[in-house]
């Protein structure tokens, strides 16, 4: 692929914490390349920033491989930007070209706090885990791997669900800020194995009552979701989530 | 920590209320987001039903004979006790899709309180799901204006008209006017696509995601909803350009 160099103008939401008002602000970076991610051509603006006596842009940022769900920015009009199946640190100034404007914007969700420019507050994600996404195992030494027989599918389908890095980037898209993709990822990749098995019901009437409290909204199926996700989380695990909820809610005495 | 465990090894003295588990009630069940959509599902799939009897017996003013096979399947839906009594289980359903569809509207829209400065939701997902509010909230108002045409008439004549009702006549006098014609086809407009969405929206709803299900109930919806609102469309059309008398 052809190595460009791009002048851009940037405008990035700036907040100074949860409770001021923010305000989208237009930067010009120079002579960026596009062989660089996104995240690295922030960190130049960053350094233009600390350089200019300036307070640099707060962003959320970790393993920069694609696997751990902490970046996390709307790029213009799009959670990850414009590529498909792909995170904001994974997506590359190549996606861009001389002269462009991009529009950088936080998480967008009345459960999800800004925290800092870009940077939103998650926590209702590892509260919705609390709830219950844990299973019974006997204590003592570790058992093999393979003990239980898991047909291919159902192991397959599991695993496709537990994928979810927990980036919130369909809460982000979804016009509803529904958590159910995620909610539903994580109910599935227990529902479908039989060590899940033991809280199956309490697991996902405790999950969608934390989902609600937390006040996520409700999804209308728009299936904007699946389309943003970068880790392409199905649809069908919505559906799971529903039918789990639906059997367990109506037949539970006690959760 | 010590005091839980200790109480735990008590839990044969102790209520359930110690070792925290609590009561699934009915209330938790329809007030929480997948307990309404399922009320929201449950509701939309009758009222798919209802349109299929509505627009068949509608259906009856192409035979074109004055109307007399259509007044006579109108007298008898608002004349036999079974179907009046049907008639409250329908507004019931109305009713409540109503209601839950503008609270969860209402939800969702707090879930979002501040919006983004530039989106593009047209690369994730199509208008019409995004619209489904919007799309109910015009096919309510369309409700409003089409119970006073014809629903209003047919109570009025059933509990103090002195002469039988002749609801073909009716059909005929409203769709001659032309902007009235032009605000039914909005609100068939409207149903389409609505249905179009909601039809197989209510099965991913009730949990039906399948490889050999899903396809036909995606294609059944279209083809529902093509056939309901052209038949629905056609009606005051026919009638408005004398295609039948």
């Amino acid at each position: 692929m052809e190595h460009y160099h791009m002048n851009l103008t940037l405008k990035v939401w700036r907040q100074k914490n949860s409770h001021s008002e923010g305000k989208l602000e237009t930067y010009q970076v120079k002579n960026i390349s596009s062989e660089m991610s996104f995240l690295e051509m922030f960190d130049v603006l960053n350094e233009q920033l600390i350089t200019e006596g300036k307070d640099p842009i707060a962003f959320d940022h970790d393993c920069r491989e694609g696997i751990c769900g902490m970046c996390s920015m709307y790029i213009n009009g799009q959670a990850h930007g414009p590529w498909k199946q792909n995170t904001t640190c994974q997506l590359h100034m190549r996606a861009f070209k001389d002269g462009d404007t991009i529009v950088v914007e936080p998480w967008r969700s009345q459960a999800f706090p800004i925290v800092k420019d870009l940077v939103v507050n998650r926590s209702a994600f590892d509260r919705i885990i609390q709830a219950g996404g844990y299973i019974s195992v006997n204590t003592g030494n570790a058992v093999d791997a393979n003990a239980i027989p898991i047909d291919k599918k159902d192991a397959d389908d599991a695993f496709m669900a537990a994928a979810c890095i927990g980036c919130g980037a369909c809460v982000a898209t979804c016009k509803n800020g529904s958590a159910m993709l995620f909610v539903g990822a994580k109910v599935s990749q227990l529902a479908l194995l039989p060590q899940g098995g033991p809280e199956r019901e309490s697991r996902v009437l405790n999950m969608v009552a934390q989902m609600d409290k937390e006040g996520f909204g409700n999804c209308t199926n728009t299936y904007a979701c699946e389309a943003e996700c970068p880790k392409g989380i199905s649809v069908a695990n919505i559906a799971r989530l529903n039918s789990e909820y639906i059997k367990a809610g109506l037949s539970t005495e006690e959760k | 920590m010590n005091e839980v465990i200790d109480l735990q090894h008590l839990s044969l003295f102790l209520p359930n209320s110690y070792y925290n588990i609590s009561i699934m009630t009915w209330k938790h069940f329809f007030t929480s987001s997948i307990g309404k959509k399922f009320l929201m599902a449950m509701t939309g799939i009758f009222l798919v039903l209802f349109l299929i009897v509505h627009a068949g017996i509608n259906a009856c003013i192409f035979l074109n004979d004055g109307g007399e096979t259509f007044n006579k399947a109108a007298h008898f839906m608002s004349h036999n006790w079974i179907m009046r009594f049907l008639e409250i289980g329908l507004f019931a359903g109305f009713i409540l899709h109503i209601i839950q569809g503008l609270s969860l509207t209402f939800q969702n829209k707090k879930a979002r309180p501040v919006n983004y400065a530039f989106n593009q939701p047209g690369k994730n997902s199509n208008w019409y799901s995004r619209s489904m509010a919007i799309l109910g909230t015009l096919l309510l108002l369309f409700l409003i204006m089409h119970l006073s045409h014809f629903y209003v008439g047919t109570k009025v004549a059933l509990y103090g008209g002195d002469k039988p009702h002749n609801l073909y006549h009716e059909m005929q006098t409203i769709f001659s006017v032309n902007w009235i014609v032009a605000l039914y086809l909005i609100g068939v407009a409207s149903l389409f696509w609505h249905l179009y969405h909601g039809f197989q929206s209510a099965f991913q709803t009730l949990g039906i995601h399948h490889k050999r299900y899903t396809p036909i109930i995606m294609a059944a919806g279209t083809g529902y909803a093509i056939i309901i609102c052209l038949l629905f469309a056609l009606m005051p059309i026919a009638m408005y350009l004398g295609w039948i008398k």
